[in-house]
């Protein structure tokens, strides 16, 4: 298991690094784009992570491809449950956490506008909350996991319509190191 | 017998903007600087008593060298609180003061019900002397008056005192023009909680930030502000000393700290923590010793608020599905809901003398100012506006400060408790007002 993951990883890192190349300025002409050359020559590249999760698993999270770089979930007025549209996303960072025991993370709930600045940062707290419970369902072990609130205070959209508002209620997941 | 009745000194308590060394890690978040930017409120009154008394407070000889005009801001502080009419009195000549002798049928024939005159004079120690005297000019009486020692800087504050006098002898109640009011200004990606005077000049800036601040609360004793910082990027409940700037966190328990109240003696806070799941109340001492948990529901229960006589705490809940105020005795004990119209009443503030709850409530989509009679259960919406927040007692009860929304800006709206009489106080220099808590008497 732990050399599959090894093996995953150092692929996982390959394709990084390739991508990570920049083209020699001093370059001869271009090669033919369409037909790659058979030999790839990489530097090899001893990774350090300061993220705090362990080992590169933390790449995942940043990655744009992978459902760990989706961090919001967006709630219906008044409403704190998940909607069956995010529990793919829930899943995905409950695993995360699963499987790094180090890794931490902070979920901040927000509302939108209207009403009571204190009321709502009791209501955002709900939905960071209710996050939070579902991760440790998930098996997410409860000392990994903070869930606080933020209620109306850090808007995503500055609106005062709908449109904003539906931007305004969610909750945002953030690991250590980027808070 | 001497004229005047008491010799007072004023003081300046000018508050203290300075970054204790247990914060300097946050230097990079917190700006905790003089104001750079004047943030002025500017005064716009929409509304008067029904009925004023016309007073006449003639301009002080000598009062020019003090280069804020003393009767002005008594006029103007006369005004504001709705009770009052200031008559415009042309240049007289010699100008009275007041040890002059004061012909009644004369001011009553200006239509002046009451009148107030003083002189300034400069000391050899660079200080000024202000003394005057409030005449009833109907019942043709000296009312007495106050000699006051002051400095330059002190002109503003010694105003203020000459106006509670007046209000006081004149109304019967404490005037409150003496007090200052807390607010925070959000401009850009900055927020700044100001204390300035109750009518909103001679602003300070107690505390800078690129993160909200939520919820000021004034001590008792006026010397010190609880709030809620998000700089720690969740909310922190601290308490602020104002003369010295020395900050202490008075809760930063895991997940959020919010929404603090005083207890009447100042020994305690009432907060909201989530700490142990959900968002219920606890109390902790001002250090942040001492946490005892008050409620135990799995619904919200939040700003907790004291009653002045100190035996009961008010607070917003939504055990019975939507939010409502509720009450428990402060030792703890079964809550008993207080609201029961509509459905969103929220913000419990109690009058100082414990008899009337200002709150906010739902009403048509709009949020506006109510008020509940807790004898006769009588509530009525006094605001007209629709984005009304955070209500504030004056110390003397008379007036409720509230955030509301204007053209699309934050500004802070006074409104006397009957209803009747309105003020709008907003931003001179632009941003967004909000977060108002008005201070008490300070002697």
């Amino acid at each position: 298991m732990r050399q599959i993951a090894v093996a995953a990883l150092t692929t996982a890192m390959l394709f990084l690094a390739a991508c990570a190349t920049t083209p020699d300025s001093s370059a001869p002409a271009p090669v033919d784009t369409a037909k790659p050359p058979a030999n790839v020559q990489t530097q090899p590249v001893k990774p350090v992570d300061v993220t705090g999760a362990p080992g590169g698993a933390a790449a995942a999270l940043k990655d744009p491809k992978n459902i760990l770089s989706k961090r919001s979930i967006y709630y219906d007025y008044d409403k704190f449950d998940v909607k069956d549209e995010y529990r793919a996303l829930v899943e995905a960072h409950a695993k995360y956490l699963r499987e790094n025991p180090s890794a931490r993370m902070l979920i901040q709930g927000n509302t939108d506008e209207r009403g009571s600045r204190e009321y709502n940062v009791a209501l955002g707290q709900r939905r960071s909350d209710g996050v939070k419970r579902m991760m440790t369902l998930l098996g997410a072990r409860e000392n990994q996991i903070e869930s606080v609130s933020l209620g109306e205070e850090k808007p995503q959209a500055e609106g005062h319509n709908e449109a904003a508002w539906s931007k305004n209620r969610r909750s945002d997941i953030l690991y250590s190191g980027e808070y | 017998m001497n004229a005047v009745a008491i010799i007072a000194q004023v003081e300046n308590n000018r508050i203290r903007s300075l970054l204790p060394r247990r914060f300097a890690f946050l230097a990079c978040l917190l700006l905790l600087v003089a104001p750079l930017a004047r943030a002025q409120l500017s005064i716009e009154i929409t509304g008067a008593g029904a009925q004023r008394i016309p007073i006449a407070v003639v301009s002080f000889p000598g009062e020019a060298a003090l280069g804020a005009s003393i009767t002005q801001i008594v006029r103007a502080d006369l005004e504001r609180s709705g009770l009052f009419r200031g008559l415009e009195i042309p240049p007289l000549s010699p100008p009275p003061t007041e040890s002059a002798k004061v012909n009644y049928a004369e001011w009553r024939s200006r239509l002046a019900d009451a009148l107030v005159l003083g002189s300034v004079a400069a000391r050899a120690d660079g200080r000024f002397e202000v003394r005057f005297k409030l005449f009833d000019t109907v019942k043709q009486q000296d009312l007495s008056g106050v000699a006051y020692t002051l400095s330059k800087e002190q002109a503003r504050a010694t105003a203020h005192r000459i106006a509670d006098f007046v209000y006081e002898k004149l109304i019967g109640e404490k005037g409150v023009f003496s007090t200052r009011i807390a607010y925070v200004v959000k401009r850009g990606n900055r927020f700044e909680l100001q204390i300035a005077d109750a009518d909103g000049l001679g602003e300070e800036t107690a505390l800078a930030s690129f993160e909200p601040i939520i919820s000021p609360v004034w001590s008792p004793d006026g010397k010190r502000l609880a709030y809620v910082s998000f700089e720690a990027k969740r909310p922190v409940v601290y308490v602020h000393s104002l003369l010295d700037g020395k900050r202490t966190v008075a809760a930063n328990f895991r997940g959020s700290n919010s929404a603090p109240a005083w207890s009447p003696d100042g020994s305690k806070l009432a907060v909201c923590l989530s700490r142990e799941g959900g968002s219920q109340i606890f109390t902790v001492n001002p250090d942040g010793s001492n946490v005892r948990r008050l409620t135990s529901s799995t619904a919200i229960d939040t700003e907790p608020r004291y009653s002045p006589d100190g035996q009961w705490i008010y607070f917003t809940s939504d055990r019975g599905g939507s939010p409502q105020i509720y009450r428990m005795p402060t030792s703890g004990g079964e809550p008993q809901r207080v609201t029961f119209e509509g459905s969103y009443n929220v913000s419990p503030r109690l009058s100082p003398d414990g008899k009337m709850l200002a709150y906010i409530t739902r009403n048509d989509g709009k949020f506006q100012v109510a008020l509940l009679d807790l004898a006769n259960r009588q509530s009525q919406i006094i605001t007209d506006s629709d984005r009304d927040e955070s209500p504030s007692f004056s110390p003397n009860g008379r007036m409720i400060l509230l955030a509301t929304v204007t053209g699309g800006r934050g500004v802070l709206s006074a409104v006397s408790a009957d209803g009747r009489f309105k003020q709008r106080l907003s931003a001179a220099s632009g941003g967004d007002v909000r977060e108002p808590a008005w201070g008490p008497f300070i002697d």
